[in-house]
């Protein structure tokens, strides 16, 4: 158990909406099948490299969709007395860990995509750029929340610079 | 200091001066070459020095300033009446600044900065020096909460050397590297088919770079810090001068920059990181109330020295090297990792080719971020970052640590940064 990220398991992690997972997946699905389609038409011309094109679109599902499963389930927040913590991360596994009182800025955005599914993001900005604290794939009602909650820990706690 | 003041009289002439001079550079190239013009070629010339003239003294006019009940207050403008109130207890800093022009004339401007926006700035330009220097420790008196208006009580820790600063100009990185590269321009590029060219680029660039290396030893001579009863004190300029005033508990955090080529030298530049005051535009980054230089060079003793005044003893030598596994992922950088806590504040060393030490207080943290990369985990090392306010080069990476202590930093960070911010909340942190 190196990993700190794992190692507190047993405090109830919240993850974000499975919803992100089919999300993650149509788009990798939808770049596998344009890749596809290119690799169909270019077959006319010249079967070689469409050929290619087909195999890469094939390559691209597989190895998108199991990067994208084990991204997904990186992903978790958890709400502690005093701070937020995030985990992400597959290759580069991170953990933030931000203090109520240091919050400047909760911003909650959700993209076309996302809007569709009934997904948001959010996102938890201090004084430092350098703060890494974005959750996505929250739920649309979870995400009001969750906000709801930042900023009133937040206020209760605020301390600026 | 109820009633309304004026600006000094001569105010205009040194505001004007940036406008008209260029416009009498202009007008008086073709007056000198025809010997002389036409009448009412020179009539328009000298309409168009004496609008600006006028344009000048109009503002001057309509320009008036006082203290009321805590609040510094201008009101300024001619067709557009424009009144700024600031707060006295938002106060960041006050500077004074002394263009070339303005010290000719025994003149200073008063810069008040406060947290934020650039609105956020008030210019007093400009008051005579003495009257300048007497409003600065009275405005310093009101933010504290005083009324008595004291001189400042100033006690030098550091000044920077003459000599130093003109041997370590050239031999920075960004001054240097150019040099060698129009050089090496000048010595392959005559033998090529479009010689001329390429000489005429590396003059170009030699020009670039020769005017950059005169702002900074312009702008570094004289060089001086104190301490005060405010915070610190720093002064310094050839041609124009500035003095500005730094309350400690705006420091976010300090670093000791160390530059290969500086490094056989044994120097060092000392750097604080400001919070507060978005970077303008007509400012370069060390004025812009972001980073400022507290020393530009010197040894690397004498920076760390500096530093202690500041953060308190041995800060700039704490902390231990990594485990020796650590030289596997970074074989460059590993003869410089070292990183550690101490008594409220955490260092890190970092760097490949310059060494960079980042002082951070635990009171000015802004959140804590693990990160292990794919090559870390094979050999049980990890990243913590501790995050100040401000970009993303601001703040202390603990790089490399064995994965059980990076564990142990994380779990204990958050609550030792919680203390050391509430025992700095009930007071601010003064010097020892």
């Amino acid at each position: 158990m190196e990993n700190p990220a794992r190692a507190d398991q047993a405090e109830s992690w919240s993850r974000p909406n499975p919803r992100l997972l089919t999300l993650r997946r149509g788009e990798v699905g939808a770049g596998a099948v344009a890749l596809l389609l290119i690799g169909v038409g270019l077959s006319f011309t010249n079967i070689f490299v469409g050929a290619c094109l087909a195999v890469a679109a094939l390559l691209v599902a597989g190895v998108g969709l199991t990067y994208v499963g084990r991204r997904f389930r990186s992903w978790g927040y958890l709400e502690r007395v005093e701070d937020l913590l995030v985990r992400r991360g597959v290759m580069f596994e991170r953990l933030s860990v931000v203090p109520y009182g240091r919050m400047q800025t909760v911003e909650v955005t959700a993209g076309p995509l996302e809007r569709s599914l009934g997904l948001a993001t959010v996102q938890l900005h201090t004084a430092s750029a350098a703060s890494d604290a974005r959750i996505p794939g929250l739920d649309r009602a979870t995400a009001a929340d969750l906000r709801d909650r930042l900023v009133g820990r937040g206020e209760a706690t605020a301390e600026g610079l | 200091m109820d009633s309304w003041h004026r600006l000094h009289p001569l105010s205009p002439v040194v505001q004007a001066g940036r406008r008209i001079l260029p416009l009498v550079v202009v007008l008086a190239v073709p007056f000198l070459s025809q010997g002389s013009s036409t009448k009412s070629q020179s009539l328009v010339d000298a309409g168009l020095v004496g609008l600006a003239v006028v344009a000048g003294a109009a503002e001057w006019l309509v320009t008036r300033w006082r203290i009321e009940a805590g609040v510094l207050r201008i009101d300024t403008g001619l067709v557009r009446r424009r009144t700024t109130k600031l707060p006295l207890n938002r106060v960041q800093s006050i500077d004074l600044v002394r263009p070339g022009t303005a010290r000719l004339l025994g003149l200073a401007e008063v810069r008040v900065r406060s947290g934020g926006s650039r609105e956020g700035d008030v210019r007093l330009a400009y008051l005579a020096a003495a009257r300048a220097e007497h409003l600065r420790d009275g405005l310093l008196a009101l933010v504290r909460g005083s009324h008595t208006s004291s001189p400042m009580s100033e006690s030098p820790i550091a000044r920077a050397s003459t000599f130093r600063l003109l041997i370590s100009t050239p031999l920075r990185g960004a001054i240097l590297w150019p040099i060698l590269a129009a050089a090496a321009l000048l010595v392959f590029g005559r033998h090529l088919p479009h010689g001329g060219g390429v000489v005429a680029m590396a003059a170009l660039v030699l020009l670039a770079v020769g005017t950059g290396a005169a702002r900074i030893l312009s702008s570094q001579y004289g060089f001086e810090v104190a301490r005060t009863q405010d915070g610190l004190l720093i002064r310094g300029g050839a041609v124009g001068t500035f003095t500005e005033t730094l309350a400690l508990h705006r420091i976010q955090a300090l670093r000791v920059v160390e530059p290969l080529l500086w490094r056989p030298f044994g120097w060092a530049k000392l750097v604080a990181d400001v919070a507060g005051g978005q970077r303008r535009r007509d400012e370069d980054r060390s004025a812009s109330g972001r980073i400022r230089t507290l020393v530009p060079v010197a040894t690397r003793t004498e920076v760390l020295r500096v530093a202690e005044f500041i953060v308190g003893p041995a800060a700039g030598e704490a902390g231990t090297a990594p485990p020796t596994r650590a030289r596997l992922k970074a074989p460059l950088s590993y003869p410089m990792l070292r990183a550690g806590l101490v008594d409220g504040y955490a260092v890190s060393v970092v760097g490949r080719v310059r060494r960079l030490t980042t002082i951070i207080p635990l009171a000015k943290v802004q959140s804590v971020r693990w990160v292990q990369g794919p090559v870390q985990r094979r050999l049980g090392l990890a990243t913590v970052h501790l995050d100040a306010a401000g970009g993303r080069s601001t703040g202390a990476a603990l790089r490399d640590r064995s994965s059980e202590e990076a564990r142990e930093l994380l779990g204990r960070l958050p609550s030792l940064c919680a203390t050391a911010r509430r025992s700095t909340l009930a007071g601010p942190a003064h010097l020892p």
